[in-house]
């Protein structure tokens, strides 16, 4: 397991945010986090980020706990990519910019030779390396937020919403991105979105979370099977499959 | 044969900026009723432009020309500011994306509703706190004294939602444009607000435009959908038919959406053909 996580918890002020979440995690693998608005599945992967410092409990990667101060490698191996591809680039600085800062923290060699290679490796190439963001489409530049997390040669990548802000179509492209780019390096994934279908697309395993917990942790050929136990996850399964008048009337109980 | 809620015919709305034109939205025709229609595309698509030409909502860099662009049989080109102000809000309304935004956040929900009421019907205060009272509970607010007095901050995206839904249909209008009415709700709370608007459109007899870019939620929810791209509508589509869709676009977008009901190691991406800009 490169990653294990027991009894995790965060609390904010008097909010139990995350409740003890408990899951591991194989190095190759793709691990899904799946919830509506407030369930705790960000909270969770900003835990295991080291973006926040109040969790209790306990993370191990790589057989290391994650508890007291990370060392500068745990930033190099593990990478996140943000949701907002609008939010998570400076405007005023150009992709070239962008790819060698993270090349620089890390005293990473051959800085010219990695930024060409991963600009092509994300399918953008050469012509984009000194744009700017607001030249570059949604899609573009969620496709350099994925370089910028890969050029220092991360094992594991920490995905959130990673498609959610674009369209289908562009989104398709993204998800077979991120899918091949994980076979080809070995890479392992913590995905949260709140697309079950995304989730179930891209993830082997993956747990749903409501209220801070997780409800239920299952595989996704289970999933799909429509065999998941919890009244929770049934109830997002079916609001994932469309609209549908006899079931809206059925969530008419909660408010 | 009773004249249309909606009659447009070959709307363009082109916006000229500093060094270039724009043409978002290029020939759309559409004549509706009291019924449901859906506006499909992704980014770009001009389905937002559409919906703001028809209540002329079109910034003033956007000049907007049509053959026809009529409302219950009045021709909406030309109309002066004070005509519009007789139709919208009062006949036509429109909601938005994100109630975070759309709400004041210095005023309680309850007042926000009934302001849009005394604006467009004369009524006493009191006759305005009881209306607003009847359309939260229309919404389905369980608590609709206690939710009157809340603030925007203090209450749940859905419920800012349907708050937003109960402002725009106070003033009982005839048709209702929800610009991606439900996208920023979990998929739980959008069944709710979606079965909402449902009851209203065939309860009031409302006729609704419902712009999105989720066809399969589209064609679950209206009678009819237009399928936009490059400013042009590809394909229109009875909704039950949205399975035989022909038009490559809009078999694409079907296509490339991971589904719970299919598996398969890669999904299959858009190939843009520049024939559809030409809407063929």
């Amino acid at each position: 397991m490169i990653l294990s996580v027991e009894n995790l918890g965060v609390e904010f002020v008097g909010l139990r945010a995350v409740d003890s979440a408990r899951f591991a995690v194989r190095r190759g693998e793709s691990y899904g986090l799946v919830g509506e608005s407030g369930s705790g599945k960000s909270t969770v992967l900003r835990a295991l980020a080291g973006l926040i410092d109040n969790w209790t409990g306990s993370i191990r990667f790589d057989g290391r706990d994650l508890s007291g101060k990370r060392d500068r490698t745990f930033y190099r191996r593990v990478q996140m990519v943000f949701q907002d591809p609008y939010g998570s680039l400076h405007p005023r600085q150009t992709i070239d910019r962008a790819l060698a800062e993270p090349l620089a923290i890390h005293g990473m060699d051959r800085r010219e030779e990695r930024i060409e290679k991963a600009l092509e490796e994300v399918g953008l190439g050469h012509g984009f390396r000194f744009r700017y963001p607001h030249q570059l489409s949604g899609g573009q530049r969620q496709r350099v937020a994925i370089a910028r997390a890969l050029i220092v040669e991360p094992e594991m990548l920490l995905l959130d919403e990673p498609t959610s802000a674009l369209d289908v179509s562009i989104q398709a492209e993204v998800l077979n991105l991120l899918d091949a780019l994980r076979r080809r390096r070995n890479l392992t994934f913590v995905m949260v979105s709140h697309n079950l279908a995304v989730v179930a697309h891209m993830c082997a395993r993956l747990a749903v979370m409501n209220r801070g917990r997780i409800v239920e942790e299952m595989d996704t050929a289970s999933l799909r099977a429509g065999s998941a136990r919890d009244p929770y996850t049934q109830r997002l399964m079916a609001a994932s499959r469309g609209y549908d008048r006899a079931l809206a009337e059925s969530f008419r109980a909660f408010d | 044969m009773e004249k249309p809620l909606v009659a447009i015919e070959d709307l363009h709305v082109t916006f000229r900026l500093r060094n270039r034109t724009v043409e978002a939205v290029r020939g759309v025709s559409l004549t509706m009723g009291k019924e449901k229609i859906g506006i499909v595309g992704e980014s770009g698509s001009g389905k937002s432009v559409t919906g703001r030409a028809l209540l002329g909502l079109t910034p003033p860099a956007g000049e907007v020309r049509a053959k026809k662009l009529e409302f219950d049989g009045q021709d909406l080109r030309g109309l002066d500011p004070a005509g519009w102000r007789a139709l919208r809000g009062r006949r036509m309304a429109m909601v938005m994306q994100d109630p975070k935004f759309s709400l004041n956040p210095v005023m309680t929900v309850g007042q926000q509703i009934a302001e849009a009421y005394v604006t467009h019907v004369r009524a006493s205060k009191a006759e305005a706190r009881e209306k607003s009272l009847a359309v939260l509970e229309a919404v389905r607010i369980r608590d609709p004294q206690r939710v009157y007095d809340l603030y925007p901050h203090e209450v749940s995206g859905g419920m800012g939602q349907r708050a937003m839904i109960a402002m725009m249909l106070v003033a009982e209008p005839e048709l209702l444009i929800a610009d991606e009415p439900t996208s920023a709700l979990d998929v739980t709370v959008q069944m709710q607000v979606l079965s909402i608007l449902d009851d209203l459109v065939s309860r009031r007899g409302m006729g609704l435009i419902f712009v999105s870019h989720d066809l399969d939620l589209v064609a679950a929810f209206c009678d009819r959908v237009l399928v936009m791209y490059g400013g042009r509508v590809v394909e229109t589509l009875k909704a039950s038919e949205l399975a035989s869709a022909r038009h490559p676009y809009t078999r694409g977008l079907l296509d490339c959406v991971p589904r719970l009901d299919r598996a398969q190691r890669e999904l299959p991406v858009l190939n843009r053909d520049a024939a559809w800009l030409e809407g063929r």
